[in-house]
């Protein structure tokens, strides 16, 4: 009889852990296909789901049938609770957020992914196996890389997210670059000291190792994590956040590697290499380098020999709204500006005005226009513009010419000509909308204020471009009323 | 070397499985159109979620006080991650879903 329970407890063992693994295999494929799903607009909320379906039988898979050395996953009530406050929080933010404010929020859950992940190689640390002074390195490093990459990922968002929220301004200072460089040289050294030469505590009959290496680096990587991206400003934040979420990916498959768990490997390398691959397609989309932005301090040297040439001219209300009314093609070039003034409602009542009076209204689509890539269709979707309507920059650009006002709500740096004339803007070599090349350009701008990017923008000084000062809601709003009174 | 060469060894379905998804991440996302970059990006940020199966790991063999706080921390975060990060996506996806819908 005893032989027989035996058997079965040993048969019920293995086989949990058998399901397991096999949930996890199959939540690894619902990641992969979910992600697959999401590159697509027609299933792109599908695969949303299913990716969110796969997370939810992994979570569920571990609490039930992990164990570790035959022990079952203990602490049930901690981690129900843990678990119950942070899907209402969760919820609660996500569902009540704007949408204006979605960049900063995915910058916000990054963060904490980033955070989760830094506090499980803090407490894995300590439970090495050490036999005398003979450990796994192997192991030491995917703990000791995971702790710094993810505590940058966690300042680095939480600072993206202050800067995009507007609770941080710009800092830029010469010496950031620098110390940034030396900072993460001396993390580096620390990893190799922490991996290869560690110090061991002796306790009576087992050893552990020295924490105190693992604190400067939690420190550094702080620390290191804030600089990365304080002086990042104008267009590289999009691509920040993207690099950040990369990061956490990397943490995540740090944490797989560590457990041999095969769900956070697959799913954290997943998002490792398709967000570095996206980070890239924006940064080729600014012509930038993934290096420089590394490197950190972005745009510290702005090319100071700019000369203002020109006047600025401004528009009055039924002057535009006469110019829009007669024109035969309108392309209205959305930016930040559109977002914080909540103005992409009233902005496509306007163009179904200008549309019923015969004009074709187009919205010619920067790739990094607002706070992240895509922003801009995000938000325009929103306030039903049909799709047909949104043309990507490469197809306008070729036919700009034909465009009889091209206007500028709120974007500044995507139609600076300086990326293609003044080689020591920092902007330089960025594609741009040819906004100067229309036939008209009108700039709605709410003051003379510079791009995110901080550098003077000689479009508004051009000759063919006219000023419309004021929030971009009101003054859509009253240029409609314009329109509509033609 | 000797160390690093039973490393790698005893590694070696870890590193498959690396090398071939991140061959797999970099396919999967190739072809993507600029209007769903944010989505997706979105999206992704939801899976790198799957960290919290570390921290329930961590938490469910945690002993002491110490312990239990930061893993019962790391469960909150990580939840925050899996479920604002699909949450926000599942929101952005709705408004381009009831677009299709009315073309």
């Amino acid at each position: 009889m005893n032989q027989i329970i035996q058997h079965i407890e040993q048969y019920s063992f293995t086989g949990g852990q058998s399901i397991l693994e096999m949930i996890y295999l199959f939540a690894s494929i619902l990641f992969v296909l979910g992600l697959k799903m999401l590159s697509h607009p027609d299933t792109a909320r599908r695969g949303n789901l299913w990716a969110a379906f796969g997370m939810t039988i992994a979570i569920i898979g571990t609490i039930l049938f992990h164990k570790k050395d035959g022990q079952s996953i203990g602490n049930i009530g901690w981690i129900a609770g843990g678990i119950v406050i942070g899907t209402v929080i969760g919820w609660a933010v996500a569902k009540r957020v704007k949408m204006t404010a979605m960049p900063q929020l995915v910058s916000l859950f990054n963060g904490m992914g980033g955070a989760c992940a830094a506090l499980i190689s803090l407490m894995e640390f300590p439970h090495l196996h050490i036999v005398n002074g003979n450990y796994n390195a192997g192991l030491v490093v995917t703990i000791v890389l995971g702790a710094m990459i993810g505590t940058v990922s966690f300042t680095g968002s939480m600072i993206a997210f202050g800067k995009l929220n507007g609770n941080l301004g710009d800092i830029r200072n010469k010496i950031m670059r620098p110390i940034n460089m030396l900072i993460l040289l001396a993390l580096l050294v620390l990893i190799v000291v922490n991996t290869f030469f560690p110090k061991f505590i002796q306790h009576e009959d087992y050893q552990t190792f020295d924490m105190t290496l693992l604190w400067v680096l939690f420190g550094l990587s702080f620390v290191y994590g804030i600089l990365f991206v304080y002086p990042i400003g104008g267009a590289d934040m999009p691509v920040v956040i993207s690099l950040l979420n990369s990061f956490t990916g990397l943490a995540a498959a740090f944490g797989g590697f560590l457990y041999h768990n095969q769900a956070m490997l697959t799913g954290g390398i997943l998002v490792g290499s398709s967000g570095t691959i996206l980070t890239i397609l924006m940064c080729k989309a600014m012509n930038r380098s993934l290096f420089n932005v590394i490197a950190g301090a972005f745009g510290g040297s702005t090319g100071a020999a700019t000369n203002v040439e020109g006047n600025i001219k401004e528009i009055t209300l039924s002057d535009a709204a006469v110019l829009l009314s007669y024109s035969q093609k309108v392309a209205i070039v959305p930016g930040y500006g559109l977002a914080v003034a909540q103005a992409q409602h009233t902005c496509h009542e306007l163009d179904k005005a200008l549309s019923d009076k015969g004009v074709e209204v187009i919205y010619a689509i920067h790739p990094v226009a607002g706070r992240m890539p895509g922003h801009m269709n995000v938000l325009l979707a929103e306030a039903d513009v049909p799709y047909e309507k949104l043309v990507e920059m490469d197809d306008i650009n070729p036919d700009i010419s034909n465009v009889d006002v091209v206007v500028v709500v709120g974007a500044n740096d995507v139609v600076n000509p300086a990326a293609e004339d003044d080689p020591g803007s920092p902007i330089y070599g960025m594609p741009i909308i040819k906004a100067r090349e229309a036939k008209n350009v009108i700039v709605m701008k709410r003051g003379m204020g510079k791009g995110y990017a901080a550098i003077e923008n000689m479009l508004f000084y051009h000759p063919k471009t006219r000023m419309l000062f004021g929030d971009a809601k009101a003054s859509i709003q009253k240029l409609l009323e314009e329109v509509k009174n033609l | 070397m000797q160390e690093i060469f039973e490393f790698l060894y005893a590694n070696k379905e870890m590193l498959f499985i690396i090398a071939l998804s991140i061959l797999l991440g970099i396919e999967v996302i190739s072809n993507v159109p600029a209007i769903l970059h944010t989505p997706l990006m979105s999206g992704a940020n939801a899976i790198h979620g799957v960290v919290i199966i570390g921290a329930i790991i961590v938490m469910g063999h945690a002993e002491s006080t110490s312990s239990l706080i930061l893993g019962f921390l790391a469960v909150i975060l990580g939840t925050l991650n899996v479920v604002g990060g699909f949450v926000v996506t599942d929101r952005m996806l709705e408004m381009f879903k009831k677009k299709t819908k009315k073309n």
